[in-house]
Formats: structure tokens, C-alpha cells, sequence
């Protein structure tokens, strides 16, 4: 699966899309493909602040529970709440229908902090690597 | 900065069929030091591999498990004896060709390990251990049976031993075998050729709650490969996958089958487990016997229970349980989502007044105490299979 371009990436697997002051948040597919099937997702309710580098959620597959951390701080505009009910969109559509939350950001220059998506092939490849090795 | 020093790296242990699995892209986890499959993505994954054994067949590459075979020296008996000695349940009740489950005890009356008990002959008997306790039990029955006239032989490294699992297993397996498998019933096992191999000890065994089959071959790759092969072309009528550890668990966890250093372990004793009906106090003296009728006397502080979550939440091993008005009073040993029921289900040690069904256990999910209830178990049980004419016939 491709990594949308005008995404950015966190070493912890998050996605961030950025449309003015408010960031769309998922997980990328490297993410879910590690994770297994989706059966459980855990988000913050609309108000609640994240923090950037701390934990705002889980997402928990069959076999193992996953934190989610806050590519960037703000305050949470929007979740996911289909995914209640639907978590393999995560599988299915990590970097779409997958989202999780969407957020204002409260301190926009974080973002570009984050990897591009070249980085972020470069560094899953690396990943990979290191885990056969 | 100091630098800390880093514990060696031991090489992870390898089955025979580990270039098998990689090539089927399995994802490969560290199992008590063996490098293991734990799901196969490319078939499907976990989930897929659960419902193909409980709705037709899947098969498991369990070459891990250990085995220890205890013979008689020069005296009759000696192999029984020793075997008595060690485990907890009654093998002198066995038939040579059947098998039961039991567990090796410390003197305190809690676990080594669990085993199944196989038969072979007169004075000859397999125990089937854990791969992440092996050496401690080979080292243990070594250390405990040096008073009886027997020889105990680690034939861990010896056998490939695969689990054929599911409804589908015996119409699968009795294709590459001349054995006649209807006529074995469950926890028995015979031998005899399969794939051409001759005398391959054939256990109608398994780990998943499900009618199957355990195979035990030659360890060498070549020949792994090649009754691993057979075995999946055999199974493609049926649609077999192959299953890694991850359904292994959920498969055991929904049939309540323990699982060693979660619902079983050294802190924890026979009548906590429940698992009474495989321990045999009457059958005479054996390591834990003392301790345990002591502790039978003294009754047990926990229990072990089946829960289901009843709030949005996944209970996890080692959660903590609490009451109502919050108090820790338990945990959970193994707790995952059920592929079979869909629901969250868990095992977890409580006080014996909180075992009635339908108790509210709140178990501590990450911040949240989320309600989940007693319920009975197994939580899966398999419907029973009506026998049919032919197989009838051949009893």
C-alpha cells in the first residue's frame, strides 16, 4: 500500500494529514499489518486535549494491544466512532476510512518535525530489516 | 553514561520447519526461546486460522513441545513406578495405547509442568512437556527417578510433531495413513505408517478443543517438509491453513485448557487450577502429594473462573480484578477476544466466594475498571459427533 504523500509520519506508525489548523490522526498500514486483525478501538471523546509524544488511545487486535500516540498536541474535534463497530476498517483502510480522530492543532510547527513519506518507506524498510535479521 | 551490561544473546531455537514457515510469510515471535509463527498473514491470519479449525481443519507445526520417554531397567514396573512418582494422575490406569493428561508437581503441590501421559508399551511411557520448560523438566524427572530402576531419555530434538486440528482431521490424515483412524478414540493413539513412515506414533490429541490428530516424525528437515507438504495437499479439499500460536491460544483458551505460567505455575497449586479430576490422591504417594492434602484441608484462597466482559473492553493477562467497591482482588491469567463466541472472555484467579455465575468482576482495563461477569466453562465446548454407521462398525 502506497504512503500518501502529503502525509506526514511518526517512528511510533501514526499518520497525521493536515488541513489548515486541524490534523486528521490513523495508524499506517505498516502499523496495522503488524498489529493483525483490528477487533478494538479505544479514542478520546471530542474536547479531550492530547499531547504530542504521549498516548491517546489503543487499538488492539486479536493477539495484542497497541498505543496510540499523538503525532501532535491539540484538542480532539472529531473520532472515528464507526470504528466501534467497524475496527477492520483500520485493516482494510488504514490510511482512509481507517482515521481515527481529527484534531486542532494547538502548535501547528510539530508537524514538521514528523516524516515525510519517503522517510517514513526508508525507515519501515530499515524496521523490517532489523526484525529478519 | 555507564554502560549496563547487556545479557548475552542466546540463539533462538529453530523447528525443522522454520524456513517452512518463513516462506508462507508467517510473523515469527520469540516462544520461551523458540522462534515461532504466530499467524500467517498471507492465509488469512489469526482469526481465519481459528474458524478453519473449529469449522473444518488447520494444521500446527508444534515440534517445540518436548518429549521425555521413561523405560523399565532390568526390573518390570519401574517405568510405571517413576511415572507415578512424578505425575499427578494415575498412569497406572492406562492401557498400553492410551494417554491422559496430568502434571508434574513440586513437592509444595504446585506445577512443574502439565503432561500428557502416552502408554507405548509395557513398561514405556512418553510425557509430552512444554517447550519453555523443557530442560527444567527433563532435569526434574532425571532428579526424581534416580531411585527406580528406569532409563529416562530426552527425545525432545527427535521428533517433528505437528497438530492436524479440526472436524475435517481424520478424513484428512486417514488419506496419508494405512492406519485405520475411526477405531481411536480420544486421548489414544496407535502407530503406524504415514506419508510412508513407518511406525509414526499417531495421538488423537491436541491443544485446540477440537477432534485432531498429533503426529510425531522425524526431525530432520527434509522429511518435515515433505509430511508438512503432504498434509497441506492432503487438507486442500478441505481448505486447510496453516496455524500459528496465536489461534493455538485462543483455541485452548476458549475450551479452558491451561496454559503453563498463565493458569498454571510454580505459585500455584492443583486445587486452585481445578484441575482435581487429573490428580489422583488415592493412587498412593507422589511428589506433592503431602502438600496437597494439607492444602485440602486448609481449602483454597482462589479459584479459577471464566469471565466475559459485559462493558466495551478486552481483558488482558495479567489485568488486575477488582470488586465492586474497587478493591484488587484477583487477576487474569489469559484474556483475549473469542473468535468462536465474539465476545471478550478471560480466565482469572478469584476468592472462592466470587466464583458463583453471573459474580460482576470489574477488571482493570488501562484506566478504566470495566464490568465483566462469572460464566460458565468451557466457554466452547465442540458438538458432539454423531458416530457414523461405518466407524460404528469397526469399534
Amino acid at each position: 500500500m502506497a504512503y500518501p504523500a502529503n502525509y506526514r509520519y511518526t517512528k511510533e506508525h501514526e499518520w497525521v494529514e493536515v488541513k489548515g489548523d486541524v490534523a486528521a490522526i490513523g495508524i499506517t498500514d505498516y502499523a496495522q499489518h503488524e498489529l493483525g486483525d483490528v477487533v478494538f478501538v479505544e479514542l478520546p471523546k471530542v474536547g479531550a486535549k492530547i499531547e504530542a509524544g504521549k498516548t491517546f488511545g489503543t487499538v488492539e487486535s486479536v493477539k495484542a494491544v497497541s498505543d496510540i500516540y499523538a503525532p501532535a498536541s491539540g484538542e480532539v474535534v472529531e473520532a472515528n466512532d464507526v470504528l466501534h463497530n467497524t475496527p477492520e476498517k483500520i485493516n482494510t483502510d488504514p490510511h482512509g476510512a481507517g482515521w481515527l480522530i481529527k484534531v486542532r492543532l494547538a502548535n501547528p510547527a510539530e508537524i514538521s518535525g514528523l516524516m515525510d513519506a519517503a522517510a517514513y518507506e526508508a525507515y519501515i524498510a530499515s524496521q523490517s530489516k532489523e526484525a529478519s535479521a | 553514561m555507564e554502560s549496563v551490561t547487556t545479557p548475552p544473546i542466546t540463539e533462538l531455537r529453530k523447528t525443522a520447519l522454520n524456513a517452512v514457515h518463513r516462506r508462507l510469510g508467517a510473523k515469527m515471535v520469540n516462544f520461551g526461546g523458540w522462534d515461532m509463527p504466530v499467524e500467517y498473514p498471507a492465509s488469512g491470519g489469526l482469526v481465519a486460522e481459528h474458524r478453519a479449525v473449529r469449522s473444518s481443519v488447520g494444521v500446527f507445526d508444534v515440534s517445540h513441545m518436548g518429549d521425555i520417554r521413561i523405560r523399565s531397567g532390568p526390573t518390570h514396573g519401574g517405568a510405571l513406578a517413576a511415572v507415578q512418582h512424578v505425575s499427578m494422575n494415575d498412569a497406572s490406569k492406562l492401557a498400553i495405547g492410551q494417554a491422559h493428561y496430568s502434571a508434574m508437581l513440586y513437592p509444595e503441590g504446585t506445577f512443574v509442568d502439565d503432561v500428557i501421559v502416552h502408554r507405548l508399551g509395557e513398561d514405556d511411557y512418553l510425557l509430552v512437556i512444554n517447550a519453555g520448560t523443557r530442560e527444567k523438566d527433563v532435569n526434574w524427572v532425571r532428579e526424581n527417578t534416580k531411585g527406580f530402576d528406569c532409563v529416562v531419555q530426552d527425545l525432545s530434538d527427535a521428533y517433528t510433531q505437528l497438530a492436524i486440528q479440526g472436524p475435517c482431521a481424520q478424513e484428512l490424515l486417514q488419506k496419508l495413513t494405512d492406519a485405520n483412524l475411526a477405531v481411536i478414540k480420544n486421548y489414544w493413539f496407535t502407530h503406524g505408517a504415514v506419508c510412508g513412515l513407518k511406525n509414526t506414533l499417531i495421538a488423537r490429541t491436541g491443544y485446540t478443543g477440537e477432534d485432531g490428530f498429533e503426529i510425531y516424525v522425524p526431525s530432520d528437515a527434509a522429511t518435515s517438509e515433505m509430511v508438512w507438504n503432504k498434509v497441506m495437499e492432503a487438507g486442500a479439499e478441505f481448505g486447510i491453513i496453516p496455524c500459528g500460536l496465536g489461534a493455538r491460544n485462543t483455541l485452548r483458551l476458549e475450551s479452558k485448557m491451561a496454559l503453563y505460567g498463565h493458569e498454571i505455575s510454580d505459585k500455584i497449586n492443583v486445587w486452585e487450577a481445578g484441575l482435581d479430576r487429573y490428580c489422583k490422591m488415592e493412587k498412593g504417594d507422589f511428589i506433592g502429594h503431602a502438600a496437597l492434602e494439607r492444602a485440602k484441608v486448609a481449602g483454597v484462597t482462589r479459584a479459577l473462573v471464566g469471565l466475559e466482559m459485559v462493558d466495551r473492553g478486552i481483558a488482558r493477562d495479567e489485568y488486575c480484578c477488582c470488586n465492586e467497591s474497587g478493591e484488587v482482588i484477583g487477576v487474569v491469567t489469559s484474556g483475549s477476544p473469542s473468535p468462536t463466541l465474539c465476545k471478550n472472555i478471560a480466565l482469572a484467579y478469584v476468592p472462592p466466594t466470587m466464583t458463583a455465575l453471573g459474580t460482576p468482576i470489574y477488571v482493570q482495563i488501562r484506566t478504566q475498571k470495566c464490568k465483566a461477569q462469572v460464566v460458565a466453562t468451557p466457554f466452547y465446548k465442540r458438538p458432539k459427533k454423531t458416530v457414523a454407521p461405518q466407524a460404528a462398525a469397526n469399534v
